[in-house]
């Protein structure tokens, strides 16, 4: 009995996890989606969110729900200035300086963070304390209950604003060939921000639900969550919003199981080697479009 | 070709090169053992020997190949960790054996660089990136856990692995980096370099050419992995002690920031940015928590101001610019593109 | 021009050509993508010192039966038969070193690279030497070296190159860059060239150049040339066999004036608008 109560448990801390990497990698993947990009540093747009948090609640001593909107607002206009500020300018440059950049400024966002807040960890007052619910004798955590149908709640707004609106539309537009879509008079830029935004965003929302589980801020905690979640968004296939839902699942029920069977110290590697695989029989990923270089 | 245009002939840059390296590393040498040149300093300059080999080796395969490798750090790594194991087990004399240990570094870390680079570089662009970046998580997560699958102490893990001897020495460091960028820039000026920046340039073209694409593109990646664990052959014998968390993503940014200042595709800008990126940290050693910052806001400005960097693809030597000013009159028109020279 | 004589095979060749294997002898080769069919039945024989010419409107499959000859397909169906081997399996950098060699629609350079470094990527396999030899400047790499510097110059200096040979490729004007691919082309000792359209972007002046240094090569080196062509003066002045390709199905065969007359080539080229000009 207390096996199946230690893999449930794990199973729900997986879907809890795996729901905050959904979220991150939905970011990955829709900026991947319309400029190509793999956003190294918006991993570390999740480690700030944490940080804004934590100042609002513990130096200003505001309420939780000021907070949580706080770091998703956060969030959202760093995403949008780092765009304008550093992406922009290598829009046309080739693919490697794209890369190295986007490097630089995660590098940036750590280094910052630590000089400004120092390198060991913050804690971050409780944002909201749920009781755990009960399955006939096994207990649920609250948290990851909250965490998981938060995440989903998100996720299905993002199928609703990327299908249904003219501003999803012109993302789809833009990530399918840009240039026909400037044709059709569709602003290029503006659409780029807006990807930008939505998907730091949902990385500000997955900030605080990651913190409602390890309610601490230190300056390197989005690297390895950001590369994670990379691996998730590779998995399902970079650029495909579907995708990226299931490779954040996937990765998260990896590291439960992997947690369970009692190799834990090994997760890491796990989910790297999961990326190795991936890339090696199908680098598309599960859902996403092979490209072909014309001869 | 202009006929006027004096060069100087090739045994005699072979020389010229040559007396001023010796006399920067025997004289080098001389001044540590007078004293003249403190023990810190001494140290400095060790650890930017290593960098360059760093930057040199990492060059490869950007600079060269074309590629852009996210886990050089796991190469040198595997350098380190092969040659500090070999130098903790082995009977005999610790300096008689650091060159084994280098080599044994080199070797293993050049075997690494094959095993990875034949799956990895089926990939291109961003996913050989990811994919690297993976490889080299995996090594340090290996070289972290390892001692319990094994059932033996091999890495001691996150226990460091300690009483390394410290036989990395001014001397023998530069001695290195003599040897390394000789062995590198005779391997770039010959057939099979040129069809390694071929690979770079158009690989379908190279194909096209009679090149085969995935045997250069290994060795390319084999060869850059194999300098690298000499470099960490020499970091292990430089620290006396070893910690897999020193191999990080971090490490690997480390190294791809001095290569992309310097200038992919430059050996003497590798050098530079190696030199400068590790002098002026260290003498700025008051301002450290600032050097982080530096160093990305620096790597963005590059890319965006200056992408091909501080030297961009441009490699020149001293025997050129000799010639440079015995063929000096006002109003002569350069010819560009010196790759197909041979530089002394 | 020579007349052209039918063979066995499904196909005609120059008269000298007769006696020995035709360079290309190429059945029912077919390429699927997804469902489509980019080339399908394509039945073709080249001789050895034959100009032929693969003509058709834009779209047609031509390319791609070069990238299906160079390996860079691999054919759903037929067989292509290279100086009699079949070449099944063999990948591009292989059928080079077996004598196909070629030239790109959208010219793939070595850019940043000299014009003469260019060409010695194309001698590669004419001068060998280990690496070894190279990393420690044995006396084999000094020799190898000179003789590629020379044989370099040589290529050159049939389009008058030879000065440009220290330039970065990519700064050479359009029309040397075309003729430098050429070049690169040559240097790895073909038995068979395949152009695609050597002849875009240049005004006619410079064509009727082309036409003279094609034939000049193909009297020099004694190989056979197959070009893509969109210009009709080039392709009907040089070519001694045509073949005209049409969503993917050779339409026509045979000599320049056959093809000029044949009302099946008109058609496919009237009928979808002016393409028939040069």
């Amino acid at each position: 009995m207390s096996v199946y109560s230690t893999i449930l448990r794990q199973i729900v801390n997986g879907l809890q996890a795996g729901s905050i990497y959904a979220l991150v990698a939905l970011g990955y993947s829709m900026v991947y989606g319309i400029i190509t990009l793999l956003n190294f540093a918006h991993g570390d747009i999740i480690m700030l969110g944490a940080y804004i948090a934590w100042i609002s609640m513990a130096k200003f001593a505001t309420n939780p729900v000021f907070a949580i909107i706080a770091a998703v607002l956060g969030c959202t206009l760093l995403g949008v200035f780092i765009e304008k500020a550093a992406y922009k300018p290598l829009r046309g440059a080739p693919r490697i300086s794209l890369l190295i950049t986007a490097i630089g400024v995660s590098f940036l966002l750590e280094n910052a963070a630590q000089m400004v807040f120092g390198a060991s960890a913050q804690v971050i007052p409780s944002f909201f304390s749920i009781p755990p619910l009960s399955l006939g004798s096994i207990d649920i955590s609250g948290n990851a209950v909250i965490t998981v149908i938060i995440s989903a709640v998100s996720m299905i707004l993002l199928t609703f604003l990327v299908q249904k609106t003219k501003m999803g539309k012109a993302m789809r537009a833009v990530s399918e060939d840009t240039d026909a879509a400037q044709l059709m008079g569709i602003n290029i830029n503006s659409t780029i921000t807006f990807t930008f935004a939505i998907g730091s965003a949902l990385a500000g929302i997955g900030s605080v639900l990651y913190c409602s589980a390890y309610p601490q801020a230190t300056p390197t905690m989005g690297a390895m969550l950001g590369l994670k979640a990379f691996v998730a968004a590779v998995l399902g296939g970079i650029g495909s919003i579907p995708g990226a839902m299931i490779g954040g699942f996937a990765i998260g029920l990896a590291e439960a199981l992997v947690s369970a069977a009692g190799l834990s110290v090994w997760k890491d590697g796990v989910v790297f080697a999961i990326l190795i695989i991936v890339l090696l029989v199908k680098p598309t990923g599960l859902l996403g479009k092979p490209m072909q270089e014309k001869v | 070709m202009n006929q006027q245009y004096k060069k100087i002939p090739m045994p005699l840059r072979y020389l010229i090169n040559t007396l001023l390296f010796a006399a920067f590393l025997f004289g080098g040498t001389a001044l540590i053992k007078g004293g003249a040149v403190s023990n810190y300093y001494t140290k400095v300059l060790m650890l930017l020997g290593i960098n360059i080999i760093l930057t040199v080796s990492l060059n490869i395969s950007t600079g060269y190949l074309g590629q852009l490798p996210l886990g050089h750090a796991g190469f040198m790594a595997v350098g380190a960790y092969a040659s500090a194991i070999f130098m903790t087990h082995v009977g005999m004399d610790a300096s008689a054996a650091f060159p084994i240990g280098l080599l044994i570094g080199g070797v293993v870390a050049g075997l690494f660089g094959i095993l990875i680079g034949i799956p990895a570089l089926r990939l291109k662009g961003d996913y050989l990136a990811i994919i690297t970046l993976g490889f080299g998580e995996i090594i340090r997560v290996v070289l972290l856990n390892i001692d319990s699958v094994l059932g033996f102490k091999l890495t001691y893990g996150a226990a460091s692995l300690k009483s390394i001897p410290k036989t990395t020495t001014f001397f023998n460091t530069f001695l290195c980096v003599g040897i390394v960028c000789f062995l590198i820039h005779t391997m770039m000026k010959s057939r099979h370099g040129r069809a390694i920046l071929s690979l770079r340039e158009n690989e379908i073209a190279a194909d096209a050419c009679g090149i085969n694409v995935t045997y250069y593109k290994v060795l390319g990646f084999a060869a850059s992995a194999f300098f690298a664990g000499v470099a960490g052959s020499l970091y292990a014998g430089y620290l006396g002690i070893l910690n897999p968390s020193s191999f990080g993503f971090m490490k690997s940014i480390e190294i791809l920031v001095m290569v992309v200042l310097g200038g992919m595709g430059s050996m003497v800008g590798s050098v530079l940015a190696a030199t400068v990126l590790t002098a002026v940290p260290e003498m700025l050693r008051a301002f450290s928590e600032y050097r982080m910052i530096v160093y990305s806001l620096l790597l963005i400005i590059v890319m965006i101001f200056k992408p091909s960097g501080l030297m961009g693809m441009y490699d020149f030597s001293l025997s050129h610019i000799l010639e440079k000013i015995i063929n000096w009159k006002p109003g002569r028109k350069k010819s560009a593109g010196k790759a197909g020279e041979e530089n002394g | 021009m020579d007349n052209l004589v039918p063979l066995p095979s499904l196909g005609m060749i120059p008269e000298r050509d007769l006696g020995a294997i035709p360079i290309l002898d190429i059945h029912h080769l077919g390429i699927d993508f997804g469902g489509l069919h980019a080339v399908d039945d394509f039945n073709l024989v080249i001789g050895r010192t034959e100009i032929a010419g693969l003509i058709g409107p834009n779209g047609a499959g031509k390319t791609t039966v070069f990238n299906l000859l160079t390996s860079v397909y691999t054919p759903t169906r037929g067989v292509i038969l290279l100086d009699g081997m079949d070449i099944r399996g063999k990948s591009t950098h292989q059928l080079t070193k077996l004598g196909i060699a070629r030239t790109f629609q959208n010219i793939r350079l070595f850019k940043d690279l000299s014009v003469e470094d260019n060409v010695k990527i194309g001698l590669h396999n004419a001068f060998t030497y280990s690496l070894f030899s190279a990393l420690f400047r044995l006396p084999a790499y000094w020799t190898s070296e000179r003789k590629a510097h020379e044989t370099a110059l040589e290529l050159l200096s049939i389009f008058d190159m030879q000065n440009l040979a220290d330039q970065p490729a990519g700064s050479l004007p359009y029309g040397a860059q075309r003729r430098l691919e050429i070049v690169r082309a040559l240097a790895t000792s073909p038995k068979l060239l395949l152009l695609d359209e050597p002849a875009a972007g240049m005004n006619p002046s410079e064509t009727g150049e082309l036409m003279e240094n094609i034939r000049k090569i193909r009297n020099t080196f004694e190989i056979a040339i197959m070009l893509i062509e969109h210009d009709m003066n080039l392709v009907m002045g040089i070519c001694e066999g045509i073949a005209v390709l049409n969503y993917g199905k050779i339409i026509a065969k045979g000599t320049p004036e056959q093809i000029k007359s044949d009302p099946v080539v008109i058609e496919a080229y009237l009928g979808r608008g002016k393409e028939a000009s040069a």
